[in-house]
């Protein structure tokens, strides 16, 4: 069987056709778009909430579609330990939707970031990230103005403890004023993960790296081996 | 019932849109302005049904949906009819 990524398309969202084409690149896995009005995932096995600016961005990144009908399907499917990767503005998403902890604030620079950054894996012993290596550089590209992580000193320490941050930003790198260098956390169940760069923008050397493919990779080994 | 909501940046979460007003002002001439903060105003109308509630109402209003509890604090002001 093949493992089904449904991305989900929210009006406003504007990487999805990546999403799908970082998806499609991979032998042995198969994209779908799901609409945000939907209230089943069509039998996915894996949910890509993507990048973009959902409903507009209004009130707060994420705010307004973590409502939306299908965020409600999401939220089952996380709990019943489906896997959910949420992409820059869908990583908004899900710290609004409360199946991530933290918050993304606007840039500390206040400007817009545009550019190739270079993230450490900090855990490999999840279904995101089996295909790294801990400690290995992936080069992948932030595009946000709403990116800083933020989390109250308890919860930061809480997912320091758990291991939770799979990716931090290279020393001196940080291009938003994460805290601690913050790139990308998963829940404690190990099946949501949000992250600020776009993997999905980093799948073919015609960009200048294949490194955000890993995380496809990880993705499709897992269902493969039948975790999630 | 008219409702203003009130969201502040909770304190000591990073403000870089207060920090930025705050640095542009002397740039006018304006000196001596600090602790600027940029929060946001809601406001709206709430169907009086004549119980006290409204305002706990828009306080749920606020907890899940107008403000992010996490980094912004709110305050509920009802209005006084016109």
């Amino acid at each position: 069987m093949k493992p089904k990524f449904g991305v989900i398309v929210f009006p406003g969202s504007c990487d999805e056709r990546d999403a799908y084409h970082a998806v499609d690149l991979i032998e042995g896995a198969e994209p779908k778009f799901l609409w945000h009005g939907d209230r089943d995932l069509k039998g996915v096995d894996v949910v890509v909430v993507p990048g973009g600016f959902s409903y507009g961005d209004y009130l707060r990144a994420g705010a307004i579609a973590r409502f939306s009908p299908v965020m409600e399907a999401v939220a089952r499917f996380a709990a019943e330990g489906g896997l959910v990767l949420g992409i820059c503005n869908g990583f908004q998403v899900l710290c609004e939707a409360g199946l991530l902890p933290g918050a993304l604030l606007p840039n500390r620079s206040l400007r817009f970031v545009c550019r190739q950054v270079d993230v450490v894996v900090e855990n490999d012993r999840t279904p995101f990230t089996a295909a790294c290596e801990r400690g290995e550089l992936l080069s992948v590209p932030v595009k946000h103005t709403t990116g800083c992580y933020f989390a109250p000193p308890e919860i930061l320490e809480e997912i320091e403890r758990n291991e939770q941050v799979l990716l931090r930003y290279a020393p001196g790198g940080n291009p938003n004023g994460s805290l601690a260098d913050i790139a990308g956390v998963v829940n404690p169940g190990r099946n949501v993960f949000g992250l600020m760069p776009h993997p999905e923008h980093a799948v073919d050397s015609f960009t200048g790296s294949t490194d955000g493919a890993k995380i496809f990779h990880s993705l499709v080994e897992a269902c493969t081996a039948g975790v999630g | 019932m008219k409702v203003r909501v009130l969201v502040r940046p909770r304190d000591g979460i990073l403000d870089p849109q207060g920090q930025a007003v705050e640095r542009a002002l002397p740039a006018l001439g304006y000196e001596g302005v600090s602790n600027v903060h940029v929060g946001r105003l809601i406001e709206l109308e709430v169907a009086d049904d004549g119980t006290p509630a409204i305002v706990a109402r828009v306080e749920e209003m606020c907890e899940r949906l107008l403000a992010n509890p996490l980094i912004e604090s709110y305050e509920v002001q009802p209005l006084p009819d016109e």
